[in-house]
This record gives structure tokens, C-alpha cells and sequence, in this order.
């Protein structure tokens, strides 16, 4: 692009942000509206139903804690890799940029468990209601973890050359793909009691 | 992209300065990442699907004005499928009806309204060489594109175009044809261009307003675009999660809106049950009640623009207008179960919805009184936009006023469903949002082109559009106070309620027509004026807001030198001054 957008990697003065900080604060506001719906047609679907089982009668609770250990463990290494960039130190950066990576996979991994075992006990979306929404909330968690995953990996790869070329430009695509994470993890952190544990 | 312009440089011997390298066609035109390209795909894009969907509803209207009659010559081309003998199946009429509403809404004016007018003009009115993320922007109109094809595809898909209505109700919308699986899908992508939309639009106004142009100094069109990005990015999302539960039910099996024991053609469907069908409703009403300030609102801001513009005075109490617009956007989120009236719902629910619906008509009436009170006393000059702009007035006012009846309970347990409602909400979007948009197009056409619309031919589509518009909908009104409900396949015919008032489908009918053909000076002028209209310079219109500082077409880039604000929006017939407007980027004299 010949042409320069004002404020992509500097702060406007009077707002005291740049366009990429609002841009995925604001896309952050509409996921949570997304699953705000999806958690608050839980709640209608559970108020209206004659009986709900408890979490523990399908699912595995030990397993989704260690998937809450793990997803909350790499928060903390995406805080770690971006305050890396912002030490100016590029290799602990591609050290804990690539843990957090693998602790997506890891989550990733634990959760196939999960459902193939959910499968081989004849447990579907269609068998009631309670395990629709878990396959459908689980599932659309999932999809964030690998969209998230995605940009990780893309930022520890080819995308970290920027780093070269513009290294406050690449800091703030860490901030900012690190946000969403952090969206990710704290979804699940709703997503686990309300499902597993209530 | 340094090395390709290096390149560039070396090939044409140095004849292309470095920051203006020549874009390939597919850059320039199909992947072109400039708001006003992209503005202009949108709102040729917009305006196609608006005649597509005019043209179902040409179709449906023969069927509700003689039902069972063969329809001549476009019967028969429409195939056996749909028309066998030329006269309409059922089946056929709803997938016009569903097809008809997800078009208008969808496809046509929110995509005209923001994604054509916010994306051609916010930027230039704040000042900005482009939006905050061009690349965002493409993949927006993309991502339309194909969500509008894979709506048109469905049409062709065995069964047909969905036809549970635009609003999808379930459980009839879990149960039918595989056109409904098309329209989710096509959702899906429309949503999400949406949303990249409204991101981008946000960000746009905080970030690039040029040097002086605070809050209090943008357009009323910014800030309607503005609250309306808003709108647009809390109120779909909720869509897109219904649209995710209402596909697990079609494609997965699950039950979110299948009730325990229900009946499908006299066999109990094989279903988990325990689901909840007004679940649906409230998800889709969730997004749909902002939706319908989506479409309002860009188009009051453009009203309010060309009224401004055309009665040579400021807007009469701007800020209590920009106070409205954004006390309605927030209101609009807490409105929703009004449409919800007659399900059953506890008169505690209906009692606070009912109160807060009456609420909300108190902005929209501020705003629409600022309007009518700032032509007092004005010059008023009576171009084609202001006329369309002066239709929008009343249309939108007995739009909203018709309104009223239907949030209070009690007389909604009659008017619900009826064509009463059709009347007020077609009264709201076509003749109140379309004049705004037609405004739009007449007052923004020599900014995008260099050129004006010819204006004979565009008072002749204005006058004919103001009249035949209420020969279409001022019946409806008649009709659904007699009871008459809506979606129905004859139109009525087979009850004795409506015997009396048949006549005005007849009616009705051929005011679809008739405009139909009012539409025709409308797209040759188009076409004519932009080859050859008369040009005109930068400020055709003696404008004053920033737009107007850049050339006409504006290029890559927008302005040649960056603009300044050194005022309000709307400094007209300022006292003592030498001209009667005073233009935002001239420096005020001490």
C-alpha cells in the first residue's frame, strides 16, 4: 500500500490509543456478545427443562481441569512473550510465543479425548439437551482456540519479520493477538463450572 | 511492496512518482482496498439486490391481487417448478416472501445505507485519506459478496429459497427444506461482513478526524454511522449464535427450539426434545429491533446533511439531535420482546417492554422535530435531494407514528401479524429509508463522479416514487385494521373477514407497478449522468462539511493537502459573512 493510515503503530495524542488497540478491543465487545447469547440461551434452555444432570454425569471433570491448568498457564506465557518484545528480547519471546502455542495444541489434544470418549458412549449432540449445548459451546470454544492458535503460530513464524522492519508495530500485533487470548482463556473459565460443575 | 514500487520506478523510467505507483487492474478495481471503490461496489451491489428483491415482490403482488390466476408470459418462464400453468404454488409465494424481506434488510439497504454511504463518505468527511484498515474494508465487501450469492444460489437449491419468513421462525424453520441451511449459511457471511464493517467504521471516526474536528464539530451523518457501527456490532452477534444453534438443530439434531412431542404431519418428530421455540425469538428480535435503527439511521443523518445543505441554515439543536441518536442506540438494545407480545409472555415482561418502547419514540421524535423545525425560516432551494429528503419527513413520521399502537399490548393483540403491521414498517423503510438513501444518491452522485444528476428526471422519479409509494401502503393500513393477516397465500380471499377490503390488494398492486416504472428515470439517469451529465467543480452544492474540500472524483488518497476543521458542521448564512456558507477547512478571520 502506497499510502500511510494515520496511527497504525504510533498513538494518537488526544485518544491516547492506536487504531489496532480499539479495532480488537471492539471485536473483543462483539465476542462477548456472542457468547453472552450462547451462555444466557443455556440458562433459558436449563430454567425451562423438567431436569438437567449435573456436569459430572457425562463429563469428565479431572480432564477439564487439567485443560483449565493449561489454558490459564498459557495466558501467563502470551503476557510472557509480548513483555519479552518489550524487553527487546526476540529469542525469550520465540521461547514462550511457542510454549503458549503448544498449550493451545495441549488443550486441543485433551479435548479430543474428551469427545471421542463422549462418542464411544453413544453420547451425541442430539441425545438431550444438556450434551447440544456442550458440544455446541465446546465446539465454538475450540474454534477460538484454533483461530487463536493460528495467529500465534503466524506471529511466531513468518509474521515475526516485522520485528525487524517495525519492532513497536510487531509488539503491538503480540498485545493485540494476546488479547484475544486472553478472551479465549476466560471464556473457558466460564465455560467450565457452568458446564462441568453446576 | 518497497521492491514491486522500486520496480515500478525502473520500468517506466522514473514517470510514476514512488507514492502513486500505478495498481493492476485486479488491485484497482476487484481487490481494491480504497473506501470509495469499495463504497461504490457496495452501493451498486445494494442497489441490484434492491431491485431483485422489488422484483420477487412485483411477483407476489399479482398473487395477493388475483390469487390463482395464471400470471402471463413471466409465469411461464418462471417454470412448472414454480408456476406450473403460470399461476403460483404456495411453496413458491413463501420462498418470494422469505427471500423478499432477507434481500431488502440484508442485502439492500443496510448493505446502500453503511456499507455504500459510510464507507464512500465518512471518511472524506472527517478528513481522512482512507479507513483505519483498508484491508478489513475488502474483505468486508467480500465476505457480502459471497453471502449474497449464497443467498441467490438457494434459490436453485432442490426445494427452493428458505420460506420461513426473513425472521426464520422455529420450529418450522428447523424442519424445513435444505433452503434454510443456504440462508444460514449466507447469514453467516453477511454477519461477519458486518461486523469487520462496523470495527472499521468505529476506529475510523475516533482515530483519523482530521486536525480541529472534534466530536462536536462532525456531520450528523458521522455520528449516525457512528452509533449505528455500534448497533451493528453488539445487536449481530446474537444472531450469529442463534444462527450456530439453529444449524446444530438442522445439520446435528439437536432440539434448542424443538419442543418435547411435537407433531409434524401427523407423525411425533423423532427428536430429543426439550427445547424452547421462543428461544429463536428472542435471539433474532435481540438483533433484529437494533436492526431496524440500522436502517434508519444512516439515513436520517443524510437527511439531516441535505436538509442543511438546502435550507442555507444550521440544523436547528444539533447536539440534542446527537443526544437522541445516541440515548435511541442504546434504548434499542432493551426493546426487542415488543415484537414478542402475543406469545404469552407474562404481563410483568409486557408491562416493562411496553414502557420502554414508548420510551424510545420520545429520540426519535426529537430528532425528526429538529428536522421539520430547521426548515422554518429557511431558503430552502428544491433540488431533487432536498425533495427526496422532504418525502422522507412525513413518510418516516407516519412510519413511526403507526408505531405506537403496536408497542402498547392491548391493541397489538389486534394489529399483530396483521397487514397493518406490514404498512408500518414498509412505511419506516421504503418510503422513509429509501427517499433518505435516493437523497443520498442525488446529493453525493457529483462527489463520486465529477458529475450531476440530471434533475427533470430525477423530479419525475421523485414525485411519481412519493405518490405511488402510498398508493402501496396507505391500504395496508385499511386492510390490517380490518384484520386481514399477513403471509397469507390468497392474499385474504378464502376468509369472510376480508371480503371487504380485497379491493385494496387491487390496488396496492398496481401501485407496486407503477413505481416499478418510476424506477426507470431513476437508472437511466444514473447511467446517463455519469457519462455525460453536466460536470460541475468541487462544491456543486455550496457545501461546507469536509467532503466537499477534495476533488470531485477524490483520488487515491482523498485530499491534497490535509484538511483542517476550523468550525461547526453546518456555519450557513452566517451574519456579516461574505458568502452564505462558511466552510469547515476555511480558517475563520480574526
Amino acid at each position: 500500500m502506497s499510502m500511510e493510515i494515520p496511527y497504525t503503530v504510533e498513538v494518537r495524542p488526544d485518544t491516547g490509543l492506536n487504531n489496532g488497540k480499539i479495532g480488537i478491543w471492539l471485536f473483543l465487545a462483539s465476542e462477548v456478545m456472542l457468547f453472552g447469547a450462547l451462555f444466557a440461551s443455556y440458562v433459558m434452555l436449563r430454567v425451562g427443562a423438567p431436569e438437567w444432570p449435573r456436569g459430572s454425569t457425562y463429563l469428565n471433570i479431572p480432564l477439564a481441569t487439567l485443560n483449565t491448568v493449561i489454558l490459564i498457564s498459557s495466558s501467563v506465557t502470551m503476557v510472557l512473550a509480548w513483555a519479552s518484545l518489550v524487553k527487546q528480547d526476540f529469542s525469550r519471546f520465540r521461547l514462550f510465543m511457542g510454549i503458549t502455542i503448544l498449550c493451545g495444541l495441549g488443550f486441543l489434544v485433551v479435548k479430543y479425548f474428551e469427545y471421542t470418549s463422549k462418542f464411544h458412549h453413544g453420547y451425541f449432540p442430539a441425545t438431550n439437551t444438556f450434551l447440544a449445548i456442550y458440544f455446541t459451546l465446546t465446539g465454538l470454544h475450540g474454534l477460538h482456540v484454533i483461530g487463536g492458535m493460528a495467529v500465534n503460530g503466524y506471529l511466531w513464524g513468518p509474521g515475526s519479520a516485522l520485528w525487524k522492519t517495525d519492532p513497536v508495530h510487531f509488539t503491538n500485533r503480540v498485545e493485540n493477538s494476546g488479547l484475544f487470548w486472553h478472551l479465549v482463556d476466560l471464556v473457558w473459565i466460564f465455560l467450565f463450572p457452568v458446564l462441568y460443575l453446576l | 511492496m518497497g521492491q514491486e514500487t522500486t520496480v515500478a520506478h525502473h520500468g517506466a523510467a522514473g514517470a510514476h512518482d514512488a507514492h502513486h505507483e500505478e495498481l493492476g487492474f485486479w488491485r484497482k478495481y476487484v481487490f481494491s482496498t480504497d473506501h470509495k471503490t469499495i463504497g461504490i461496489w457496495y452501493a451498486v451491489t445494494g442497489m441490484l439486490f434492491l431491485l431483485f428483491g422489488f422484483g420477487l415482490m412485483m411477483l407476489m403482488r399479482w398473487q395477493l391481487a388475483y390469487p390463482g390466476q395464471a400470471l402471463p408470459i413471466i409465469g411461464a418462464l418462471l417454470g412448472e417448478a414454480r408456476m406450473p400453468g403460470g399461476t403460483m404454488l404456495p411453496e413458491f409465494y413463501n420462498e418470494l416472501g422469505a427471500m423478499h424481506g432477507t434481500i431488502m434488510v440484508f442485502m439492500g439497504v443496510v448493505p446502500l445505507a453503511v456499507g455504500g454511504f459510510g464507507n464512500f463518505v465518512l471518511p472524506l468527511q472527517i478528513g481522512a485519506p482512507d479507513m483505519a484498515f483498508p484491508r478489513i474494508n475488502m474483505v468486508s465487501y467480500w465476505s457480502y459478496f459471497v453471502g449474497g450469492s449464497v443467498m441467490l444460489a438457494s434459490f436453485f437449491v432442490p426445494g427452493g429459497a428458505a420460506q420461513s419468513g426473513w425472521t426464520s421462525y422455529s420450529p418450522l424453520a428447523d424442519i424445513a427444506g435444505s433452503g434454510q441451511t443456504w440462508w444460514l449459511f449466507g447469514m453467516v457471511f453477511l454477519i461477519t461482513s458486518s461486523l469487520l464493517g462496523s470495527i472499521n467504521f468505529i476506529v475510523t471516526t475516533i482515530q483519523l478526524r482530521a486536525p480541529g474536528l472534534s466530536f462536536w464539530r462532525l456531520p450528523f451523518f458521522v455520528w449516525a454511522q457512528f452509533v449505528t457501527s455500534f448497533l451493528l456490532l453488539l445487536a449481530f452477534p446474537p444472531l450469529e449464535g442463534a444462527a450456530v444453534l439453529q444449524l446444530m438443530d438442522r445439520l446435528a439434531k439437536t432440539s434448542f427450539f424443538l419442543p418435547s412431542g411435537l407433531v409434524v404431519s401427523g407423525q411425533v418428530l423423532e427428536v430429543s426434545g426439550g427445547g424452547n421455540p421462543l428461544l429463536w425469538q428472542h435471539l433474532f428480535w435481540f438483533l433484529a429491533h437494533p436492526e431496524v435503527y440500522v436502517l434508519i439511521l444512516p439515513a436520517m443523518g443524510i437527511v439531516a446533511e441535505v436538509v442543511a445543505n438546502n435550507t442555507r441554515k444550521p440544523l436547528w439543536g444539533y447536539r440534542s439531535m446527537v443526544y437522541s441518536l445516541i440515548f435511541l442506540g442504546f434504548m434499542s438494545f432493551i426493546v426487542w420482546a415488543h415484537h414478542m407480545f402475543i406469545t404469552g409472555m407474562g404481563t410483568t415482561m409486557a408491562a416493562f417492554f411496553q414502557t420502554t418502547t414508548m420510551i424510545i419514540s420520545i429520540p426519535s421524535v426529537v430528532i425528526l422535530s429538529a428536522l421539520f423545525i430547521s426548515l422554518y425560516g429557511g431558503a430552502i432551494r428544491f433540488t431533487t435531494p432536498m425533495l427526496f429528503a422532504l418525502g422522507f419527513l412525513p413518510m418516516f413520521g407516519i412510519g413511526g407514528l403507526t408505531g405506537l399502537p403496536l408497542g402498547l399490548t392491548a391493541a397489538d393483540i389486534h394489529l399483530h401479524d396483521t397487514y397493518y403491521v406490514i404498512g408500518h414498517f414498509h412505511y419506516v423503510v421504503a418510503p422513509g429509508t429509501l427517499f433518505g438513501l435516493f437523497a443520498g444518491i442525488y446529493y453525493w452522485f457529483p462527489k463520486a463522479t465529477g458529475r450531476v444528476l440530471n434533475e427533470t428526471l430525477g423530479k419525475i422519479h421523485f414525485f411519481g416514487s412519493f405518490v405511488f409509494m402510498n398508493v402501496i401502503f396507505m391500504p395496508m393500513f385499511i386492510m390490517g385494521l380490518a384484520g386481514v393477516s399477513r403471509r397469507l397465500y390468497d392474499g385474504g380471499a378464502s376468509y369472510s373477514h376480508a371480503q371487504g377490503v380485497l379491493q385494496w390488494n387491487v390496488v396496492s398492486s398496481w401501485g407496486a407497478w407503477a413505481l416499478a416504472l418510476f424506477q426507470i428515470p431513476f437508472v437511466f439517469n444514473f447511467f446517463w449522468s455519469m457519462l455525460r451529465g453536466k460536470k460541475v467543480d468541487r462544491n456543486p452544492w455550496h457545501a461546507t462539511t469536509l467532503e466537499w474540500a477534495a476533488p470531485s472524483p477524490p483520488p487515491h488518497g482523498n485530499f491534497e493537502t490535509l484538511p483542517e476543521a476550523h468550525r461547526g458542521p453546518y456555519e450557513y448564512g452566517v451574519p456579516g459573512a461574505a458568502r452564505d456558507y462558511s466552510p469547515q477547512w476555511e480558517p475563520v478571520k480574526a
